[in-house]
């Protein structure tokens, strides 16, 4: 309290107001307590008491005397003028027609201005990511990992951070359709529970379910309830990206479906094949295994893992890794036979490899062996099950299952082979023995198989009338053409579920919102055929977990569980199971001349759910950088065979080719492929990406959408279109040149550092040589205040707090969280695919890509840029209307209030990290997009420019709390460290990003700055940037490293 | 007044001799005639006629880009990040530098007490005036909220109660363009006074000379209005002088002063004042040798002008190669990594194309000017100054674009592409300098009637 | 006769030398109240009637010191006292940047300066003036030379002045009527 009275001199605390030590009441009490026909006649006579004397003479009562001190005066004064300007205001707005009435009961927690987090979950792809979600008044508006949540520890990837975005797309579908004509409610459970009926009749022969993969405890009790009450029903399932390897691999290893569990923290070496564990989001778990496999290289000092990586289609895993080699799939099946026979299992057969491939296999196994125990072998989603079958069986030969890798009962509810299911499905529809189809989320006519062509046999399934397709999906889609009843799903965030995270443990979901268009979960939509009436999918929930608790305290269980937002120790124990592996069948013959067509999921678009989601359309993709379409992926040297323009890594810009079309932009034009496989084809536009293995070409998934909303209209190309059931992932097929070209976006046209070093780099032995390599050009590097400006720490600022940011390029795995945390934070405009290529993106937080040394297989690094925060920052000198300046705590203010938009600040920026708003970009018309907006940012209009200030609001909001709370410390404001997190900080999977005081020697960003690798980019043009970046350090193999 | 035709004037003179600088048989009364005549005809010449309506057409072009412009947003435009300035500077740069011809030609020539200067002074400031008219119009409309920039960039006390950050080139600019264009303006006000007074004199109808009459002020050609009027004309000259170098000097600080690479150097304001000069008298001889040919003024106008005009071309010319030349060596000579990458963008890199055609523009194009025969044949005298017009509008593009599409980062090198709305506001502005121009050869005297007079030898007073 | 009150008698000459010369036996003749109107300037005929010097100078030098004081105190109040801010980490008082300003609103101040001042002293605009109502004056501004020696003059008669006047064979003398 005295502090803060010293911190606050203006307020007069409410002791030295004292009441007037007699007032009325005392008096009556007095004349109460006189008896007799005492009266008295005048005041005086009375106020014999000296007291009441007091009061007499005092014209106020004390206390109302204060208002005589000048500084409450003033304080009066200031209500007086703030009340006027307020009736002012008030004149100004039109009241309203209709009766408006305050809260009658306070909803609880709110308090108007401030956010509430929830914990729920997203389910992905048969996995909950768990999150923790911030509300303004109840609308979602962020989404954040559940930091308490072994999942993700707090991180998140950037379909999490998207997914808000999907909540409020306009494009969603908003109501029931029978035949494409809205219905009510009603009308649509009249026909169900007909059909219901009519199935109870016939034990449910010809009833049909087609799901995603789910991990639903809830969903997978209903499932078995259904089968119960229609014995002859069937559920199928198809999930565009599925993990049929997985499955079939494990089943080859241990004769039984098992996930395994990595512990990439205990692992000192690390081969991988394919396997996209850090930042593919398809990679069961990849949020936690990005933290763990980094914390092994967070400080070189203490030693670090080592990575090995074969890969086909290039990732950022690969980019990561110490020693990657680029190989076809087929050449990756005989590389993990060639290194599983040299850890010592058999069974694999010799593969036959390239010098250089096996030169690789060497090292790697060597190591392995080297490090038995404490080495893990990942094996790639999209591999045969021959590799991941034996990649258990190094693990298990190696010693390193139970140490480093854990193998857990299948999280997803009774897995099975996708293909199968969806090949059975429609041999059962073709053979006529479906009647009703429940399609429950999904959207099969596009994705599914391509020579199934299940668009043509549910075509023919209703013309039939007596059959019956019900659809329940978030957006009309493609199915919805061939669907009788069409049903609106419910967002995640509206409504309740559970699901397990990769590890097994239960996450609760529990809505944030009312579903804004009274959409129906899945689980909704089957309890129509178990009860009746239908429960809601709280009740579900709910019951099932009831009847799943054993003891008393459910409520309180329930509550805490809810609060959490996952089910304490719930996760799946570790079993123990050896893996007895029998013959691997041999590898198919495959020819060397063929082309290999390899399929992925697209990085930000995944299996096209997301096409319609405007911050991943325009989050560009890793590596390529483009955004807006799917590219097809060659090698360079093909892309040379083909005469195509080759993406050098020796500083030859590609955007610089001529606008091809119009010359009112620039655009990127692509030359084209035509891609067959087995009679079908598909358009491409070829991008040659340095380290893709030749001979082959990668196609990715989720693009060409043929009915979607305004968003995903009219970008890129349909893969699934040529995607055969036989070879989901890998497939071969005939290229072919196409006179054509394709307008690509990309938000990067240079991928060369040139001569300029904003990413320096060092092996472990060459950081252990000199651990201040990263300062190899002292005599360009000014020293500590040297500068012809005042400093301005003299004039008493940056005292309070200082804040600053430290980027770890070692522990970047360029996943993009980061930049659609941004998005989400910050209100950024989506641009659209013309703007793009205009060079007019709005991403304050970019990650740039640069390639070194052969295109064939390049080294790749990442550089996440935000505002660099300049203490002389060259932006502010320029602004003429000083809409740019400095604060007390050493951020680049913008004031986009002020801002003119003469662009000079963005020009004069050595960083480019200043974004303007050329034309409206932001759209201030669609009413559902509002309820998104971060209240506490503005939403910037045309001609202002705009960037990263560190969350700025953030930190007031902290600061603002701080002062409540009246935290001071020596003369600051005492903020704890950690208290504030940047949006792309508490996004970041890999913990790359820290923020924080830089006056406090204790904080993790002081202590980060003050190692040995951190360096400033651009430190010559001495601009003294407040974020700063840790030199990147890899640990090749000396042995490799020799030859 | 029968007009002469060229070939007879336009004699290319035998070497060593000059030729007049009016022509013979010129008197007092002939020389208010002839000028004034142009404006005091009641005949307006039909190319007048064609010529101002082709550029009212153009003037609709343009206030049909800033209409769409003040409607859309600057978006419409080419620029971009990286490449934040686009066409809008270009022209404004070069519009403020074909704008210093007539100061310099008007102050620092009077200065110097050339004679020659007197029959071009008036339209060349003229034409000052209306380039920096122009040339104005770029910083506010290349704004993003030009409703805002068109008066928060003056120091007016506003409700915020924040002001004009003067550290910022941009404000120096504002001063230096606006203080540019008054004292032009003054300087050429004041010079009409004493010939509105002679129009007024020899005006045939009541209303003409009412009109003149007003603007003349009830000029009378006293004695002791002469003796104040020169010291204030010297005076202003002295002004203008100064003026007219500082005023580009500061448009190059807007590079100067930022830390771009190709921005960054000491060298720009001589360089800057110099391609001024450069172009200014580029575009007096491409108005003059119309002028002079249309309305037969080549007794006034005569080859003697267009050779020193041709002359101090083939001079600045020489100061902008050598400028050129210093920018590649002392890039070079640094060793600075971003300047060496500045040199190899310019030489090799995706706009090469732009600085080999303002090479030969500026540099090689110049070099006939050496020639008695170039300098003497009018026709080739405006298609060297049209050449030189174009280099000098590439050079500024070339500092302002090939500086920025490459700077530091190469992650955020992009490329610039205008759009037809960029291209419509530079043709639209060509419009509406042709129109006023135009407008004020019908309606003012082109030529200084008075100070003409005292080049006549019957000004002479003998003793 | 009964002569109205005019304001002088004006003296048309074909060419400056012979104002010249006519304006210098006037003035030696003791003559002070009168004028020499001319299309274009004479300097003699000026210093002839005793316009040497002007004020225009001393008026530009004030408008000078004015705009440049002017226009750094505004800069330095706006920056350093009524609203400072940390831009770039530059100094408040960051007077090398000041200087541009500074100097074009000196050159500003000075040019409006001499222009109205010039205007001031020579009484412009000035709708009326008894010399036009010359009829001849008109030449003024073409190609004729006038001398005009005012009634106020103390030795101004109208005879004997018309006489001085012809002595000097202009092409007329007439009298200039209020």
């Amino acid at each position: 309290m005295p502090n803060k009275t010293d911190s606050h001199p203006n307020l007069i605390s409410p002791d030295e107001i004292k009441p007037a030590s007699l007032e009325l009441e005392t008096v009556r009490k007095k004349l109460a307590g006189a008896n007799g026909p005492k009266y008295w006649r005048t005041l005086q006579e009375l106020a014999d008491q000296p007291a009441l004397g007091e009061l007499l003479q005092r014209e106020f009562p004390r206390g109302a005397g204060e208002w005589l001190d000048p500084v409450s005066r003033r304080g009066f004064l200031k209500l007086a003028g703030a009340s006027l300007a307020l009736a002012g205001l008030a004149g100004c707005t039109r009241q309203p027609y209709e009766q408006i009435l305050p809260y009658v009961r306070q909803p609880e927690y709110l308090v108007p201005g401030k956010p509430i987090f929830f914990a729920t979950a997203m389910p992905f792809g048969g996995y909950a990511h768990p999150l923790l979600v911030e509300t303004h008044e109840y609308r979602p508006s962020k989404i954040e990992g559940n930091p308490q949540h072994g999942a993700c520890l707090g991180g998140t990837d950037l379909f999490a951070q998207a997914s808000v975005l999907d909540l409020y797309d306009p494009d969603r579908s908003i109501n029931i359709t029978y035949k494409g004509e809205p219905r009510p409610w009603g009308e649509f459970l009249g026909s169900i529970r007909a059909r219901v009926l009519y199935h109870n009749s016939n034990q449910g022969a010809g009833l049909r379910f087609l799901s995603g993969a789910t991990s639903s405890p809830t969903f997978g009790s209903q499932m078995r309830a259904i089968q119960q009450v229609f014995p002859q029903s069937k559920w199928y399932r198809w999930e565009p990206a599925h993990h049929d390897s997985f499955r079939a691999g494990s089943k080859m290893a241990f004769g039984a479906y098992y996930d395994s569990i990595y512990k990439f923290d205990a692992a000192d070496v690390v081969v991988s094949l394919d396997g996209d564990f850090l930042s593919g989001s398809w990679f069961p778990g990849f949020v936690r295994y990005a933290r763990d496999f980094m914390t092994r290289r967070k400080d070189p000092e203490k030693g670090m893992n080592r990575l090995y990586v074969a890969e086909s289609a290039p990732t950022t895993t690969g980019a990561k890794a110490d020693h990657k080699i680029p190989a076809r799939n087929a050449e990756i099946e005989q590389i993990a036979r060639a290194l599983a026979a040299k850890v010592g299992v058999a069974g694999g057969g010799a593969g036959q490899l390239s010098a250089e491939h096996q030169k690789w296999v060497d090292a790697a196994a060597a190591d392995l062996i080297q490090h038995k125990g404490k080495g893990i072998v990942v094996p790639g989603v999209f591999q045969s099950p021959a590799v991941v079958a034996l990649v258990h069986a190094m693990n298990a030969a190696l010693g390193n299952a139970g140490q480093t890798v854990t193998y857990i009962d299948p999280v997803e509810i009774d897995p099975l082979i996708n293909t199968d299911s969806i090949r059975e499905l429609v041999g059962e529809i073709n053979a006529g023995k479906v009647e009703t189809l429940i399609i429950l989320g999904g959207n099969p006519v596009y994705d599914a198989p391509a020579d199934l062509d299940f668009g043509g046999v549910l075509e023919k399934f209703v013309a039939d009338q007596k059959n019956m397709v019900l659809q329940l999906s978030i957006f009309k889609n493609e199915t919805t053409d061939f669907a009788t009843w069409h049903v609106p799903e419910a967002h995640y965030l509206e409504s309740w579920g559970d699901a397990r995270s990769f590890d097994g443990a239960v996450t609760l979901i529990q809505p944030m919102i009312a579903p804004l268009y009274d959409g129906k979960s899945a689980n909704e939509i089957i309890a129509i055929f178990t009860d009746e009436p239908s429960s809601s999918g709280y009740d579900l929930v709910r019951a099932y977990w009831r009847s799943q608790h054993t003891g008393d305290d459910f409520e309180a269980w329930w509550r805490r569980s809810l609060h959490d937002g996952y089910i304490a120790n719930s996760a799946f124990p570790a079993k123990q199971v050896a893996a007895k592996l029998g013959a691997v069948p041999a590898a198919a013959a495959v020819d060397p001349n063929a082309i290999e067509i390899i399929f992925r999921p697209d990085p930000t678009i995944y299996d096209g759910r997301f096409v319609n989601n405007g911050w991943l359309q325009e989050t560009p993709k890793p590596l390529s950088r483009g955004t807006w379409d799917n590219v097809a992926y060659i090698s360079p040297k093909m892309a040379q065979q083909f005469g195509f323009f080759v993406l050098e890594t020796d500083g030859i810009a590609k955007s610089d080719s001529e606008p091809n079309v119009n010359a009112d932009h620039q655009s990127d034009a692509q030359n084209v492929l035509e891609i067959t496989i087995d009679g079908r084809k598909v358009k491409v536009p070829a991008w040659p990406q340095p380290g893709h293995p030749d001979g082959a070409v990668t196609l990715f998934l989720g693009y060409g959408r043929r009915k979607t909303g305004i968003v995903g209209t009219g970008t890129g190309y349909d893969a699934y279109s040529v995607r055969p059931v036989g070879s989901q992932y890998t497939g071969s097929g005939s290229i072919q040149v196409i006179p054509e070209h394709w307008d690509i976006a990309i938000t990067q046209g240079h991928f060369t550092m040139d001569t300029r070093e904003p990413v320096k780099a060092a092996s472990l032995k060459e950081f252990l040589e000199d651990k201040h390599f990263a300062h190899d050009e002292p005599e360009l590097e000014p020293r500590e205040n040297e500068s012809l400006y005042p400093d301005y720490r003299d004039k008493g600022w940056y005292k309070s707090n200082a804040w600053g940011m430290a980027i770890d390029l070692n522990s970047c795995v360029g996943c993009q969280a980061c930049s659609v945390a941004c998005y989400a934070e910050n209100n950024i405009s989506v641009v659209g695919k013309y703007q793009v290529q205009r060079g007019r993106e709005m991403m304050w937080i970019r990650i740039d890509t640069y390639y070194a040394g052969d295109p064939a297989n390049p080294s790749v690094y990442f550089q996440p840029l935000p505002c660099m925060q300049c203490e002389d920052a060259p932006c502010e000198g320029v602004c003429p209307v000083g809409a740019t300046v400095h604060s007390t705590e050493g951020l680049n203010d913008m004031v986009y209030n002020r801002c003119v938009g003469t662009r000079y600040c963005s020009n004069n920026c050595p960083y480019k990290v200043r974004r303007f708003n050329f034309l409206l970009f932001a759209d201030y018309t669609t009413p559902v997009l509002k309820l998104q907006r971060n209240p506490d940012v503005t939403v910037r209009s045309r001609g202002v420019m705009e960037k990263c200030t560190y969350c700025i609001q953030r930190i007031t909001a902290a600061r603002i709390n701080a002062e409540e709370q009246g935290r001071y410390r020596d003369g600051r404001i005492d903020i704890r460290d950690g208290e504030i997190k940047t949006a792309c900080q508490q996004a970041c999977p890999a913990d790359a990003i820290v923020f924080g005081d830089i006056n406090d020697p204790n904080s993790r960003v002081a202590k980060l700055k003050s190692q040995a690798r951190n360096y400033s980019v651009l430190a010559e043009v001495n601009t003294r940037p407040r974020t700063t970046y840790l030199a990147a350090v890899n640990n090749p193999n000396p042995e490799l490293e020799k030859a | 007044m029968a007009t002469r035709i060229d070939e007879e004037i336009d004699v290319i003179p035998p070497k060593g001799v000059r030729p007049p600088i009016i022509g013979p048989g010129q008197t007092l009364g002939t020389v208010a005639d002839r000028i004034g005549g142009i404006v005091l005809t009641k005949h307006t010449p039909i190319f007048w006629l064609m010529i101002v309506a082709l550029a009212v057409a153009l003037f609709g072009v343009l206030n049909t880009a800033i209409a769409y412009l003040l409607g859309r947003g600057v978006g419409i435009w080419g620029v971009n990040i990286p490449v934040g300035w686009g066409f809008a500077i270009v022209n404004f740069v070069w519009w403020i530098g074909i704008g210093h011809a007539g100061t310099l030609i008007s102050a620092i020539l009077l200065l110097f007490k050339q004679g020659w200067r007197t029959s071009i002074n008036r339209f060349a400031e003229a034409m000052t005036i209306f380039a920096v008219m122009q040339a104005g119009l770029f910083p506010l409309l290349h704004t993003g909220r030009p409703w805002l920039a068109a008066y928060w960039l003056f120091p007016i006390p506003l409700t915020m109660g924040v002001w004009p950050q003067f550290r910022s080139p941009l404000i120096w600019d504002v001063f230096a363009v606006s203080t540019y264009f008054t004292v032009s303006f003054l300087f050429w006000g004041i010079g009409l006074i004493p010939d509105f007074a002679s129009l007024r004199d020899s005006a045939k109808t009541l209303f003409v000379r009412r009109i003149y009459g007003i603007l003349a002020m009830g000029w009378r050609g006293s004695a002791k209005h002469w003796n104040r009027y020169e010291s204030a004309y010297m005076l202003l000259a002295g002004l203008a002088t100064p003026l007219v170098l500082s005023v580009h000097s500061v448009v190059s600080l807007d590079f100067a002063v930022a830390v771009v690479p190709g921005w960054h150097t000491t060298f720009f304001p001589p360089y800057f004042v110099a391609g001024a000069i450069f172009s200014g008298f580029a575009m007096v001889l491409m108005l003059a040798i119309p002028f002079r040919y249309l309305y037969g003024m080549q007794d006034f106008i005569t080859l003697r002008h267009l050779q020193n005009c041709a002359k101090l071309m083939l001079a600045t010319g020489l100061i902008v190669a050598y400028s050129y030349s210093m920018e590649m060596f002392i890039g070079w000579y640094s060793n600075d990594k971003f300047e060496l990458g500045l040199v190899h963008n310019r030489l090799h890199g995706p706009y090469s194309h732009y600085y080999f055609v303002l090479i030969f523009c500026n540099i090689i194009a110049p070099q006939s000017l050496w020639f008695n025969k170039v300098r003497s044949t009018p026709w080739i005298l405006f298609l060297v100054s049209t050449i030189v017009q174009t280099g000098m509008w590439l050079e500024r593009f070339v500092i302002v674009v090939l500086s920025l599409n490459r700077d530091f980062l190469p992650s955020s090198w992009g490329m610039y592409w205008w759009t037809k709305w960029d291209i419509m506001t530079l043709v639209g502005t060509m419009g509406f300098f042709v129109l006023l121009f135009f407008l004020f050869i019908r309606f003012m005297p082109a030529i200084s009637i008075s100070e003409l007079r005292t080049l006549l030898p019957q000004s002479k007073v003998k003793e | 006769m009964t002569a109205e009150p005019i304001y002088g008698l004006m003296a048309e000459f074909e060419n400056p030398t012979d104002l010249v010369h006519a304006s210098k036996a006037a003035f030696e003749a003791g003559y002070r109240k009168m004028d020499t109107y001319t299309p274009f300037p004479v300097e003699e005929a000026a210093e002839a009637v005793g316009a040497h010097h002007n004020r225009v100078p001393l008026v530009c030098l004030i408008g000078a010191l004015l705009g440049m004081i002017g226009g750094y105190s505004l800069e330095y109040w706006v920056s350093v006292i009524n609203y400072p801010i940390n831009v770039g980490g530059k100094p408040f008082h960051a007077w090398p940047a000041f200087i541009p300003v500074t100097f074009e609103c000196a050159v500003l101040g000075a040019s409006l300066a001499t222009v109205f001042g010039m205007l001031a002293l020579n009484g412009l605009p000035q709708p009326y003036h008894p010399v036009f109502n010359v009829p001849s004056f008109t030449g003024a501004t073409r190609d004729r030379f006038y001398l005009c020696i005012e009634s106020q003059d103390p030795r101004f008669s109208i005879s004997d002045t018309r006489k001085f006047l012809e002595s000097y064979h202009p092409l007329q003398v007439s009298e200039v009527p209020y």
